[in-house]
């Protein structure tokens, strides 16, 4: 598999009333072209940080973001980062929210485009509708669309899926996976959440509380559709949080 | 129905206020102020010999005049002092030192530039006016969410797009509450305007009623008026906050 991204030696600490405050101590891995990878720790570890220094939103004190071989100083829209709170434009429509990243482009159809998109992410009849008059998963979907309308290379989720309830977050991770399937993005989560780490990525990383470094690494083995509930799922999921510092008998 | 019983509190306390109005001064006996029913017939003279509407008209005239040039200078204005850090630092103080004179006191300065016709009045409301405006335009660009300005940038949209989807329609809201309490300002204003020399509109009206043979009833009969096309301005202003680029802003 070729190298999409490059992450070497990174280092980044924020100052503050009483002196720096280290958040990412060294941090390196890479990650395949159409790969999945997780990271999870523990909150306020610093991943929301690390992410917005892959996408290029914050600059890193020491070391190397490489996209393709090239460095990474700043936002692209190649690789879109979907935040926790969600920024989808409320003062616009689902339709011209996932027009908006065309805007520009030599797309010839927008509209038809994002109409494509919009059902893509079963957000069919709602193109007109503004986001206050959407539901919470529904707007997860809408930000979905619109990052994948663009046809990033790279997905930057941070947490996605944190605000919804259970239910809908299941609902939304299947919808994800069967649209990597078709599309083939390259995706970084990061997440608190164990099980929707092993749900979708192909590769976990852990990290250690903060100033965070890679703690320890999964590989995800098992194909989809994924069944949590087996044994190997769950083994893997008390290895996991065993490395985050919580321990759970056999049957946790 | 029930708008009615909602009404209700409100006409009572309207009416017990008249009944005392009305007691007084009949009990004091007084030979100069009106009682509620000379101020009636004082208005349908009013209305009979025309002069009502054209004092409304004109005062109407010089609110859109000054408002509407204030509305011209204070968004783009507020705009660029939101959006550019420099601006802000350059015009802020001044405003700030300007903002607290009261309109009243630019009156003799109005008059050395502008003589006594429109242009002293017209002046006097952009003067009152401009000034809210301005800080709530800054104000808003001010509280843009980072999330949404974090999106567009990594959409990389051109600087056209960002303005005209992005923080124009962000910060559209904050522009109409600056209205509203503009047009406030410039009602009051113009009533103290008109009090000086001129010939027309509803302050004139008041100060001749009493220059002119102490026609209290006609005075406190532009007070009401005053206040009642304040109270409609107002309300036009509210409606405003019902149309759709904004609606976003309040339906929660």
């Amino acid at each position: 598999m070729r190298t999409k991204i490059e992450v070497r030696d990174l280092q980044k600490s924020f100052s503050s009333d009483r002196g720096r405050l280290p958040v990412i101590e060294n941090v390196s891995f890479s990650v395949g072209d159409g790969e999945f990878v997780a990271i999870v720790g523990p909150s306020g570890c610093g991943k929301s940080t690390l992410l917005n220094v892959l996408a290029g939103f914050i600059r890193p004190d020491a070391g190397l973001v490489a996209v393709d071989g090239k460095p990474r100083s700043k936002p692209d829209p190649k690789g879109i980062l979907i935040s926790q709170q969600g920024s989808v434009f409320p003062w616009l429509t689902v339709r011209e929210n996932l027009k908006f990243g065309l805007n520009g482009s030599a797309q010839a159809d927008h509209s038809q485009l994002a109409d494509h998109y919009a059902a893509i992410v079963g957000l069919q009849g709602f193109e007109d509708s503004y986001p206050y008059e959407l539901s919470g998963g529904m707007l997860k979907r809408a930000e979905l669309a619109r990052a994948l309308v663009v046809k990033p290379e790279i997905l930057y989720m941070d947490e996605p899926f944190s605000a919804l309830d259970a239910l809908m977050s299941l609902r939304v991770r299947n919808e994800l996976l069967r649209i990597l399937r078709t599309e083939r993005h390259t995706v970084i989560l990061v997440t608190h959440d164990v099980e929707e780490a092993i749900h979708l990525a192909d590769r976990i990383h852990v990290l250690s509380a903060r100033p965070t470094r890679i703690q320890a690494t999964f590989e995800v083995p098992f194909a989809h559709p994924r069944r949590l509930s087996s044994p190997q799922a769950q083994q893997l999921r008390i290895a996991i949080l065993s490395e985050l510092g919580v321990e759970l008998d056999e049957r946790g | 129905m029930q708008r009615l019983k909602d009404l209700l509190p409100a006409v009572a306390v309207l009416a017990v206020l008249i009944g005392a109005w009305w007691l007084a001064v009949r009990g004091t006996h007084s030979v100069i102020f009106p009682t509620p029913w000379d101020v009636v017939t004082g208005t349908v003279q009013l209305i009979r010999d025309g002069s009502l509407w054209r004092h409304i008209g004109a005062s109407l005239l010089r609110v859109a005049s000054g408002f509407g040039l204030a509305v011209c200078v204070a968004v783009p204005l507020g705009l660029w002092m939101g959006w550019v850090g420099g601006a802000y630092r350059m015009l802020n103080p001044l405003f700030q030192i300007l903002r607290p004179i009261s309109p009243i006191a630019w009156i003799p300065i109005a008059i050395l530039w502008f003589g006594v016709g429109d242009a002293s009045p017209i002046f006097l409301i952009f003067i009152s006016s401009v000034f809210p405006m301005i800080v709530q335009t800054v104000v808003g660009v001010h509280t843009i969410e980072k999330r949404y300005l974090r999106a567009a940038e990594n959409f990389g949209v051109s600087h056209r797009t960002l303005f005209m989807r992005v923080v124009i329609p962000a910060v559209l809201p904050q522009i109409l509450v600056g209205m509203r309490i503009g047009l406030g300002v410039a009602w009051l204003v113009v009533v103290a305007a008109e009090m000086i020399a001129l010939h027309s509109g509803l302050g004139y009206m008041i100060m001749d009623s009493r220059n002119a043979g102490n026609r209290y009833d006609l005075v406190v009969a532009g007070m009401i008026i005053i206040g009642l096309i304040g109270l409609l301005l107002d309300g036009f202003m509210r409606m405003l906050e019902g149309v759709p680029w904004v609606r976003w802003r309040y339906a929660h």
